[in-house]
């Protein structure tokens, strides 16, 4: 759900007598923490079922670590870009802040796109969610945050057409592109989490 | 087309909810009938559905939990009968399949739609009031965690007349809850009822948060709020902690159920065990969620009606910050007898036990508070002394239970719901009404009836405890929680006299509708209008502006010099003379309405397996999102005129009145 792309700027009329901080970004820093805490608990119930192999294959067996890095390599870059979309907007570069963006939009979707090949892979090899409890949390765990990278993708498109229209950078737009990079870089730090902790701890 | 929706999924072989939904039906069609014929529909849409106003949200959210008090005390009243009959062979009149619905929703709908609805409602009316501010932070996320917890119990009440209910009880547990054991659509209207609920919850959570650290009024330190407000922020905080939990759990449970994983199954490597740990990590703060602001609301109460400043009120605080913390390391006492072994059942018992020190220091903060002080017994010191009494009790009990050996014996059996009952009704239920009755005048600007008050409290007080003593007393005898019928005969009596206590408190529930009709019959009565905004010499700001407030509620936003400021600027005499300006306001939207509607599609549509509906709700309520997103007319001024009227007509009113 993209409502934290909703928030309305300034609420209850707080502007008119001191500078008070807009309370979007900081309502959408605290509304991160409690999805930081819904990882924790799918990182949880994966490090509770981790051997539960049911006789089926481990993760040593079928984690194909070369396109896993190339996913990690992936986003990583596209918090770079990002960055430098975000920089371009501060400085009312609207042509270089839509290219960056287009870039990053890019990049997260071949990641979505390589995550989806590596599913598909399993699931034709008979390595589904359904084959053991391991494999339940291992795909429960990765697909959460493949979803929310696909939400992270259609923010990206729904912030770039919205600036198309607007003047450079009214501050709605800005304080709505604080929250995605907020949201874009904290979709980084829980995938660098997925890549240790389930994939190279799977597979040494 | 239609998944596994078919005519047979409608249970018109069972009379009781064929006479439900007639009656369901009638009302509603006259309420709807009655909306048309005073044509009154632009009223609503614009006035309150679309509101983002939070003391109409606070209104409606209080409406849909008395509504959901109804239909969960209706299940209630069902269980008790069904007891008292079923006994020595006799079957009773509710088959066990009918019956495991009735425990089920009764506790899902008590916990998430009436309770947790009634303590939102009273966040949304208090904390904007109590720290000077004219909304909460996101007034629009405001109106859409509302939606999203009125279509929620709306897709829970359609399982009465639609397919059926879960029978495994209010936390699901697996395997009964998997698939292979409950291949129904119940468990699936529980999942997505609090799934969809649980979205709301978490957004109020983020809400009340980001409002209570961000739009205090000048001057307001944390350690100069009301306690309610502070009940309010650490409760905020233990939902921003937990419900992600509860997602996760519940999500989990529905990958088993839709996509045949193996978390909780039986087989293939899945943990039961990891499904009660994870719940109770949710379950045991959710108990703090409710019963702090419960507190919050005895605070306020006690210090007002004893007419005196709160009796150590950095205790209060850090006790409520205790307890807080300590909520979140005591969840595996749900679960002594999964013989996680002796250490770590020693630890989460004494970790239990702890928790009662702060609980006992507020107790005493109370007593003190009100010792030596000058104390009305208006109806809601009634409740407060009700419960100080009650929940004492309760806790006793369960500390008596956090003794782990203790606990093996007394394990679900009818003591612990006896003594969760004593807790929730004697601390949570009893302060929510304390509040009602405390802050309606404030609301809706004339004063709740106190004979009428003063009569619920009696029949809610006596009845509780016909009903759950007798509880206590056969879960010594070994009777178990949830049984349909039974053979022995020394549970027979006790199962009578809770009858008897089921009934007495149904008198106060009637005796609560009759206030509610009597307080608005006699309205215009001058004793019952609230002139000044202040009718119980209150302490805190929300006192300080006139019943029923103006939309953006402060005309100038007060400058704050200490706890009870309000109170100290009243007896110095002292007023703002701050220059009125315009004020700027949210405006309200449609949005919030929307998003929950298409989500009741979602829910209903997931619920039946109608793929193609599922995707229409989703897309939707995505949709929704992004055409409010691009929305820019989300804000108005106040002109300064209609400020100025305001104020001016308030100050006619207090001369008018003091002239008398």
């Amino acid at each position: 759900m993209a409502h934290e792309a909703t928030m309305p700027p300034v609420a209850g009329g707080h502007d008119d007598h001191e500078h008070h901080e807009s309370p979007v970004v900081f309502g959408f820093w605290v509304y991160l923490m409690t999805d930081c805490i819904l990882f924790g608990t799918l990182f949880a119930a994966f490090a509770t079922l981790r051997h539960q192999y049911a006789g089926g294959p481990s993760g040593k067996e079928i984690f194909e670590l070369g396109g896993v890095a190339l996913e990690t390599a992936i986003l990583l870059l596209s918090s770079i870009t990002f960055g430098f979309g975000a920089l371009a907007a501060h400085a009312q570069k609207k042509g270089a802040f839509l290219g960056w963006l287009g870039i990053t939009f890019l990049l997260g979707l071949s990641f979505v796109g390589l995550e989806l090949r590596e599913f598909t892979h399993m699931i034709a090899e008979g390595n589904g969610p359904d084959r053991s409890a391991f494999l339940s949390a291992f795909f429960t765990l990765v697909a959460t945050h493949g979803l929310h990278v696909s939400t992270g993708l259609i923010w990206i498109l729904v912030v770039m057409v919205q600036s198309l229209g607007g003047g450079a950078g009214p501050p709605r737009v800005m304080s709505k592109l604080t929250c995605l990079s907020l949201f874009w870089h904290f979709l980084d730090i829980v995938w660098i989490c997925v890549f240790t902790f389930v994939y190279l701890l799977s597979v040494i | 087309m239609l998944g596994k929706l078919t005519f047979s999924a409608i249970p018109l072989d069972v009379p009781i909810l064929v006479g439900t939904f007639i009656g369901v039906a009638v009302v509603g069609a006259a309420v709807l009938g009655l909306v048309t014929y005073y044509g009154k529909w632009g009223y609503l849409w614009r006035e309150w559905l679309t509101s983002v106003d939070h003391k109409r949200l606070g209104v409606m959210y209080i409406i849909l939990a008395l509504v959901m008090l109804f239909r969960g005390f209706a299940d209630a009243v069902m269980m008790r009968t069904q007891l008292a009959l079923a006994y020595n062979g006799n079957p009773g009149y509710l088959p066990p399949h009918h019956y495991d619905q009735v425990f089920s929703a009764h506790g899902t709908i008590m916990i998430f739609f009436m309770a947790m609805a009634f303590m939102t409602g009273l966040f949304n009316i208090v904390v904007p009031l109590q720290i000077g501010a004219r909304d909460v932070a996101f007034p629009f996320l405001n109106s859409l965690s509302f939606w999203m917890t009125t279509i929620s119990a709306v897709l829970i009440n359609v399982s009465l007349f639609i397919g059926e209910f879960a029978q495994c009880g209010w936390l699901a547990y697996p395997p009964i809850s998997e698939l292979k054991f409950s291949p129904g659509v119940g468990i699936d209207y529980y999942i997505w009822a609090v799934q969809l609920s649980g979205v709301g919850t978490l957004l109020t959570g983020v809400n009340f948060f980001t409002t209570i650290i961000k739009m205090r009024a000048p001057g307001m330190d944390l350690m100069h709020m009301p306690i309610f407000t502070w009940t309010a922020l650490c409760a905020s905080v233990l939902i921003m902690a937990a419900f992600p939990v509860l997602t996760v759990t519940l999500g989990c449970l529905s990958m088993d159920r839709y996509f045949g994983m193996h978390f909780f199954t039986n087989e293939a490597g899945g943990s039961v065990m990891l499904y009660l740990n994870m719940i109770w990590c949710w379950g045991h703060p959710e108990v703090y969620i409710l019963v702090l602001p419960a507190f919050g609301v005895f605070s306020e109460v006690t210090s007002t009606f004893s007419g005196k400043p709160l009796f150590g009120y950095a205790t209060m605080v850090y006790a409520t910050l205790s307890i807080t913390v300590l909520s979140f390391i005591v969840w595996v006492h749900h679960f002594f007898t999964m013989g996680a072994g002796p250490n770590v059942n020693a630890f989460f018992g004494i970790m239990t036990m702890i928790i009662a020190v702060p609980t006992g220091v507020k107790i005493f903060n109370w007593l003190f508070t009100m010792y030596k002080g000058r104390i009305e017994f208006h109806s809601t010191m009634y409740w407060t002394i009700g419960f100080m009494i009650t929940f004492s009790i309760g806790g006793m009990t369960g500390v008596m239970m956090a003794m782990p050996a203790a606990d093996w014996v007394l394990h679900n059996s009818l003591f612990l719901i006896a003594h969760f009952h004593n807790v929730i009704i004697g601390g949570v239920y009893f302060g929510y009404v304390a509040g009602m009755n405390f802050w309606f005048p404030k609301v809706f600007g004339f004063k709740l009836n106190e004979a009428w008050g003063k009569r619920a409290f009696y029949c809610w007080f006596v009845g509780f405890y016909l009903a759950f003593v007798p509880l206590y007393i056969a879960g010594f005898e070994g009777m178990t929680r949830r049984l349909n019928h039974y053979d022995n005969p020394d549970w027979h009596v006790q199962m009578l006299i809770a009858e008897v206590g089921v009934l007495t408190i149904a008198c106060g529930v009637v005796c609560q509708l009759v206030q509610i009709y009597v307080s608005i019959r006699d309205r215009n009565l001058p004793q019952n209008i609230d002139y000044t905004g202040d009718p119980w010499n209150g302490r805190t700001l929300e006192w300080s502006i006139s019943s029923p407030p103006p939309a953006y509620n402060f005309a100038v936003l007060p400058d704050i010099h200490g706890i009870d400021s309000f109170h100290t600027e009243k007896e110095m005499g002292r007023g703002t003379h701050k220059p009125l300006t315009d004020i700027h306001m949210p405006r309200n939207t449609a949005a919030g309405f929307f998003v929950g509607a298409f989500s009741f599609v979602l829910g209903f549509a997931a619920v039946w397996h109608i793929w193609w509906m599922a995707a229409l709700g989703l897309i939707g309520v995505l949709l929704t999102v992004i055409l409010r997103s691009n929305d820019n007319d989300i804000d108005y001024y106040v002109p300064v005129s209609e400020v100025t009227r305001d104020v001016e007509a308030q100050s006619r009113k207090l001369m008018a009145q003091a002239a008398e």
